[in-house]
């Protein structure tokens, strides 16, 4: 093709977005938009994927049968959307195995907040409430995404979050009113928890490398100031009926402004964790990297046991 | 010798009387653990009451460089439509 002709074909694609037609796998794209989708939507399943294990290590250990069944089927749900956002990515012509590798080698990124550890009950209340609330923010705009895959998964996963987040402010809530250690144990789960949820909105718009293209292919349709706003003003509210402190000394509301100002953020804190030195880096690949290595003799044999299966039939029919 | 789960396509009927509808993908050895399979991602919440897994492999699907022989001609038969033809207001229940 000559540059001439893709750059008539990118115009009428870019036209077809802007009337808000959507684009299916088999529809000529550019290859930057192809590109940016697989990372994106590799991103999100990798981040759910990796997203399991800080909650798995709770299921045993959940304090009654109410709130281990919610919790498992809350991690159920998480591979489920996984396996949503990793069937929608391979539309675009990359293998499920070529994106394993991409996360396991490092290459592919993940949602930095599954990095840090869970270390009480409280986390399990702290992370429904605060981290699937800001994923909530962040994926509902998703659903009028351009790509018909992506939106259609981001449908069916946004109708199944809500329950996590609800269970999780639950279980803020039961702690708030129970005991002085129960109540102290949902503070200091906060305090670990509120800064790197703001962080997870991603970078300030100024640092945002991508929002730009990502507007104009509806990838985004706010930036990630204004969903870390929107979530700011929507969590304050709930953090003072639950009767705790979020952990911001400049926290303030803004009559003017008719938002909460808050304070700087860590941004160096951010990076590092993003770049690979966040407390539970490695500990979550290595999980990760282990079942993938430890499970290849099943995934063979269950082939082999396919493939035997086949041939018995096709045997008897001859 | 390393061989990959294929794909399966899978369709869904939400209740007796709607269609099978397309809900998604997945990989998985052969029909059975694809049927289990789709048990589990895509009808946790009672999605539906019956499934339907198709090797993506068997499916044949049009190629969206050719709308333009494949779908255009039907625009201009206007007369395969009820309201292309005149009738006096006068003739009821048609």
């Amino acid at each position: 093709m000559s540059e001439k002709e893709v750059k008539n074909l990118e115009e009428v694609f870019e036209a077809r977005i802007a009337r808000d037609e959507k684009i299916e796998p088999k529809d000529w794209m550019p290859e930057k938009y192809r590109q940016t989708h697989i990372r994106q939507m590799s991103q999100h399943a990798h981040s759910e994927i990796v997203g399991m294990l800080p909650e798995g290590n709770w299921i045993t250990r959940a304090p009654s049968l109410r709130r281990k069944a919610a919790l498992l089927a809350k991690v159920q749900d998480e591979a489920g959307h996984g396996l949503y956002l990793y069937s929608a990515c391979e539309t675009l012509g990359i293998s499920r195995d070529e994106l394993y590798e991409q996360l396991h080698s490092g290459k592919a990124k993940y949602s930095s907040i599954f990095n840090y550890p869970t270390v009480t009950w409280a986390d399990m209340g702290a992370v429904g409430w605060l981290v699937d609330g800001a994923a909530i923010i962040n994926q509902v705009p998703l659903c009028n995404t351009s790509f018909g895959p992506y939106a259609r998964a981001m449908v069916r996963v946004c109708k199944e979050e809500s329950f996590h987040q609800r269970q999780g402010f639950e279980i803020m809530l039961t702690l708030c009113r129970g005991s002085e250690e129960q109540k102290a144990m949902a503070q200091d789960a906060l305090n670990r928890w509120w800064w790197p949820s703001l962080m997870m909105l991603g970078p300030t718009d100024a640092e945002s490398v991508h929002t730009e293209q990502s507007m104009k292919w509806k990838l985004k349709r706010k930036s990630n100031d204004e969903l870390r706003q929107q979530f700011i003003d929507q969590t304050v509210p709930q953090a003072d009926l639950l009767g705790i402190t979020v952990p911001d000394p400049d926290l303030k509301w803004n009559e003017e402004t008719g938002h909460y100002d808050f304070g700087e953020i860590d941004w160096d804190e951010f990076w590092q964790v993003v770049k690979g030195h966040g407390p539970c880096n490695k500990e979550r690949m290595n999980a990760r990297v282990n079942a993938w290595n430890n499970g290849e003799w099943v995934r063979d044999a269950a082939m082999a046991h396919a493939e035997k299966n086949a041939n018995k039939k096709v045997a008897k029919a001859s | 010798m390393k061989k990959n789960w294929p794909l399966w396509e899978i369709f869904v009927r939400s209740k007796n009387g709607l269609e099978h509808r397309h809900f998604g993908s997945l990989h998985a050895a052969d029909a059975e653990m694809a049927m289990e399979n789709a048990r589990d991602v895509y009808t946790r919440r009672n999605e539906g009451v019956s499934i339907w897994v198709v090797e993506s492999k068997n499916i044949t699907a049009s190629n969206p460089a050719d709308n333009g022989e494949m779908f255009e001609p039907a625009q201009d038969k206007v007369y395969r439509h009820p309201t292309f033809y005149d009738l006096p207001d006068e003739v009821k229940h048609m």
